[in-house]
């Protein structure tokens, strides 16, 4: 007779990293009415997606981001971290800013090597591991450096050292090439492919840059212009991989791509400068 | 400018004041002493009384009293401030409680505290030690409790994300950027402290460089209270230059530092 197996439930071979339903955000300041940046949203992140998030300047992208990596309450609905409700801090996440967020007090080294020193790693071998990871982001010869010696690259470069030396399931990138040239950018941007075909994390990537965003991704979702912002587009990308983030711009399905949501993302863009006028 | 050019046009500037000081009040011009020695005294006076100061030995007991009132009413105030500031800044509502109170203290011209610290303390070095304390606490506090209010919302998020607890976050996060801008304002609260050690020695005292140049006052000496103040700055100059060391040391990762790395 063959002994009856347990139940077991679907969630253990869940892989969906990232799922909102119907999350709404709002600001709340004295004296004045809640601003409602983000309208009910659902949106779902699969386990080794990279998914861009594009639309006009200040759509509440970030928002979505804050949400996620559970710095920010949601006014409504509810956000589920690989099948578990989100409480507080997300410690899946890994989460690249905008703005410099490595401390300017510390060396490149002691700022990479931080996160696995207060987890409970061995000096030495934080120190190890974060050397290891400087010199795949291209900053081996910089360890000693203190933020203000680098430049505004190599600050982010010790930014994405400092997110991926936890290995994170979870990537969160909130525009994080926005301050770069161009150029800086794309490579930047081929050395964020590289590190993530390794172990293809869920990314959730934000970006007003349209081209950054087909050239990098699977996924491509449109904000539309805020106040209460709403997903209106979801488009998938086709491209090979491995891609070349520069390249691949010289590719006549990426123009085919990018003339489809352009049509799309034009149209909200032009509201934003609408109501701001008006 | 090459820093021998500029240490000889410091040099210059010292000598060309000096010089016009000794011919003021040695020289008549028209029959009349611009500057009579019983008011200004000579330079080669004071340099010969400084001399006879430092070769009796007459002198180092008063540096080292006031070097120890300065040193205690820095570390005391220092430690004051520090523990308030972050009290202060990790509680609100007890910030916004004292607040009054802590501007009203901190308004009070503190010379008129020192008569009130010598009947409470008498004439010895703490008198002059609480003066200078009321002094430095302010600014440290202030400038603790700015450093940790000023920590960039970014840099705290990215730190909260990295796994860093409370205990963590004061560690690598609250407390560097207190003591940053403790340090940046160090100039001025050691500057204080100083202040504090030197009038109090002025005001009632039996040792100290201030109660020096206050006994060569009573009697009408000009030549002992230059003598005086002369010791007084080169014990200052040395002091900012160990301060200067100091700061240079603990500040090494802000940008604009001449010494940093490239």
């Amino acid at each position: 007779m063959a002994a009856v197996l347990p139940f077991r439930p679907a969630v253990a071979r869940e892989t969906t990293a990232v799922a909102l339903n119907e999350v709404s955000i709002e600001f709340r300041a004295r004296g004045r009415p809640p601003f409602k940046a983000l309208a009910p949203t659902t949106l779902t992140v699969a386990d080794n997606a990279f998914v861009a998030i594009v639309g006009p300047t200040g759509s509440g992208k970030s928002t979505i981001l804050n949400a996620v990596a559970g710095l920010i309450k949601s006014a409504s609905g509810s956000i589920q971290i690989f099948g578990q409700p989100l409480d507080g801090i997300n410690r899946e996440a890994g989460y690249l800013f905008q703005q410099d967020a490595v401390m300017p007090w510390k060396t490149a080294l002691d700022n990479v090597a931080l996160s696995l020193q207060v987890a409970g790693v061995d000096r030495e071998d934080a120190l190890g591991e974060a050397r290891t990871w400087l010199t795949k982001v291209g900053l081996g010869r910089f360890l000693d450096r203190f933020p203000h010696e680098l430049s505004g690259g190599q600050r982010k470069r010790v930014g994405l050292a400092q997110v991926l030396i936890r290995h994170p399931k979870i990537l969160l990138m909130d525009e994080p090439f926005g301050p770069l040239d161009a150029q800086t950018r794309q490579i930047m941007g081929n050395l964020l492919l590289d590190l993530w075909a390794a172990d293809r994390k869920a990314v959730l990537f934000v970006t007003h840059d349209l081209e950054e965003a087909i050239a990098l991704s699977d996924r491509v979702l449109i904000l539309s212009a805020g106040p209460e912002a709403r997903l209106i587009g979801d488009h998938r990308i086709d491209l090979a991989r491995p891609r070349d983030a520069a390249d691949i711009r010289t590719d006549p399905r990426f123009h085919e791509i990018h003339r489809a949501i352009w049509s799309q993302l034009k149209a909200e863009v032009a509201k934003t400068y609408g109501a701001g006028e008006g | 400018m090459t820093r021998l050019k500029l240490v000889a046009l410091q040099i210059a500037v010292g000598l060309a004041l000096v010089a016009l000081w000794h011919v003021g009040s040695t020289v008549p011009i028209f029959g009349r002493t611009l500057l009579p020695p019983f008011f200004f005294s000579t330079p080669a006076d004071v340099a010969m009384r400084v001399a006879q100061m430092v070769a009796a030995g007459k002198i180092w007991p008063h540096i080292g009293i006031t070097l120890l009132e300065t040193a205690l009413s820095f570390a005391i105030g220092a430690i004051g401030g520090i523990a308030f500031g972050f009290g202060f800044a990790l509680l609100p509502t007890a910030a916004a409680v004292f607040e009054p109170y802590i501007k009203m203290a901190n308004s009070l011209p503190r010379v008129v505290l020192a008569p009130i610290f010598m009947l409470w303390l008498g004439l010895g070095i703490w008198s002059k030690v609480a003066l200078g304390v009321s002094l430095v606490f302010f600014i440290v506090f202030f400038n603790v409790y700015r450093g940790i209010q000023e920590v960039s919302p970014v840099i705290l998020a990215n730190a909260r994300l990295m796994g860093l607890n409370e205990f963590q976050l004061f560690r690598h996060v609250y407390w560097p950027s207190a003591l940053s801008w403790m340090f940046s304002s160090l100039h001025t609260s050691v500057g204080f402290a100083l202040v504090g050690a030197v009038v109090g020695e002025y005001l009632g005292a039996s040792a100290g460089l201030g109660y020096l140049i206050h006994e060569a006052e009573g009697v009408f000496d000009t030549t002992g209270v230059f003598a005086g103040m002369a010791v007084l700055a080169f014990f200052v100059l040395a002091i900012d230059f160990v301060v200067t060391a100091l700061e240079r040391r603990m500040l090494h990762w802000q940008p604009g530092r001449e010494d940093a790395r490239t």
